[in-house]
């Protein structure tokens, strides 16, 4: 038990040692020109610079802020859509073909519109962030909510659960585990969209960020940016993981 | 806790009932007494689900009629606990009706006690075993005001072992909390050793083919004359006995 620990957090440690030496190895004998592949010192020298210029930590704080309201707001009216449509047939018939076809097109095919629409800010990046989840986010709990077992609600009429009671009691936790995994991966999707909505909507952020690195040919830069975006996103991921060990919803990842 | 009742009922008349061109049920009648167990025994798929929604009211009779008083409950075949909710809170809630919160602890903690589950209040349905589920789910049906019980197969999602020890359980807290049952199962042993009256149901369209009283107090022992002659006529009446069975 005790081994299986170690290994868990040391494993991948190796492999991340690994890629770092390789990538030191690649850029010491200059495979490829420092322009082209910054090296692991280069990265580290401009994490430093950005710090100190304070740039990097304004930026996280403007795209956490946009991730975060945007996908609020989805998650505040998705959520409810999905509950409303998952218990009424002829409004799911009537709505989950348009909702697919928002939810396959790209969030990025709306830049157009966020841009003439909100022009530049945070807004069109946090109207960019609502496309990209609140489709999945209500789709995922409808289906949620029409995959139900029927004995739930046989119970639930035989000790007279109606209404309101019915949708908190009986209905939401029912559907919550499978709401809580659609929470993770949508969020993972606005992470991955933010990047794309700063650098054309936006005057900071990391998508920014990155995008500056490219106008000044420092991809040092850029790769310190890819770093901050990978960890702060898995970062997150680990928290919403959290929320499936709640007591209330164990059963629906442990059946 | 009330605990008694005197106002339970449960009369069928010349019920029908069909699922499209299929007649299901074919003018039944039947009327089950206060405190009566009544085990309905039949064929696969001759429709004794079918009845007891019908006797649960989740679905109407095409012809006929049905007629019930008192607060009726279902034990299901399985999952029919709420997964979220722990012991306590899923006994709780066939303590809903109860007002008084005081009164409502000390219900739910007699029923813990009534089926040996004190220890285990705080765990959740997915952290039990099978027949641990279903004494949690007896417990919820028994709590409270109610006056008749359903039970759909409720234990056959058990292993042998188990069912025995369930049908043990079953005895018991009817004895000490004695309710009008109507118990659909496709065991035979159940039927014998837990009813005061079997009916046998035939094939489809179902009709009671057989009725058949046992008297012998229970618990009955599997080998109990009674059991014994009860488990031969309902085989026979099924069609199910060995020289029966060969040129067939």
């Amino acid at each position: 038990m005790l081994k299986t620990n170690v290994l868990r957090f040391t494993l991948p440690i190796v492999v991340l040692i690994g890629i770092v030496s390789l990538w030191y190895f690649v850029s010491y004998i200059n495979l490829f020109p420092a322009y082209a592949l910054p090296s692991p010192l280069d990265v580290l020298k401009s994490f430093q610079e950005e710090l100190m210029a304070g740039r990097l930590v304004n930026d996280i704080i403007a795209s956490l802020w946009r991730v975060a309201v945007g996908y609020v707001i989805a998650a505040v009216l998705g959520i409810p859509v999905g509950l409303w449509l998952g218990q009424h047939l002829n409004a799911r018939q009537a709505f989950v073909p348009v909702l697919n076809f928002f939810r396959f097109l790209s969030p990025l095919a709306w830049i157009p519109f966020a841009i003439l629409w909100f022009h530049i800010g945070d807004k069109p990046a946090i109207f960019l962030i609502f496309m990209a989840t609140f489709f999945p986010l209500a789709l995922a709990t409808l289906v949620a909510v029409a995959s139900i077992p029927s004995i739930y609600f046989r119970v639930a009429q035989d000790y007279n659960y109606k209404g309101i009671e019915l949708l908190t009691k009986v209905t939401f936790p029912a559907v919550l585990p499978q709401v809580i995994t659609a929470l993770r991966v949508s969020y993972g999707i606005a992470w991955v969209v933010i990047v794309a909505a700063e650098m054309v909507g936006c005057q900071d952020g990391l998508g920014y960020g990155i995008w500056e690195a490219r106008n000044g040919l420092r991809l040092d830069s850029a790769v310190c940016y890819m770093i901050v975006i990978g960890v702060l996103g898995m970062g997150i991921d680990r928290l919403l993981a959290q929320l499936t060990i709640l007591p209330g919803v164990r059963w629906g990842y442990e059946r | 806790m009330k605990d008694k009742h005197s106002n339970s009922r449960l009369i069928v008349e010349k019920v029908s009932h069909g699922f499209g061109a299929v007649s299901v049920l074919a003018d039944l009648n039947l009327v089950v007494r206060l405190d009566e167990v009544v085990v309905l025994v039949g064929p696969s798929g001759c429709g004794k689900t079918t009845l007891l929604n019908l006797l649960s009211g989740h679905i109407e009779p095409a012809s006929g009629s049905i007629q019930r008083e008192g607060i009726i409950r279902t034990v299901y075949q399985q999952d029919g606990l709420f997964p979220w909710l722990t012991v306590s809170e899923n006994i709780s809630i066939g303590l809903r009706a109860i007002a008084d919160i005081e009164q409502q602890k000390q219900e739910l903690l007699e029923l813990l006690k009534l089926i040996h589950m004190e220890d285990f209040a705080n765990h959740y349905p997915h952290q039990l075993s099978g027949g641990m589920r279903q004494r949690v789910e007896l417990a919820r049906v028994l709590a409270g005001d109610s006056d008749i019980l359903l039970m759909d197969e409720p234990f056959s999602a058990l292993d042998y072992q188990a069912r025995h020890r369930m049908r043990r359980e079953l005895n018991r807290l009817l004895e000490k909390r004695p309710r009008t049952v109507v118990f659909v199962t496709h065991d035979i042993e159940e039927a014998a050793q837990l009813a005061d009256r079997v009916l046998v149901l035939s094939k489809r369209p179902a009709t009671i083919c057989r009725e058949l009283k046992i008297s012998a107090r229970r618990p009955r022992d599997l080998t109990d004359p009674s059991v014994i002659e009860a488990m031969a006529e309902i085989l026979k009446e099924l069609g199910l006995n060995t020289s029966d069975g060969i040129d067939t």
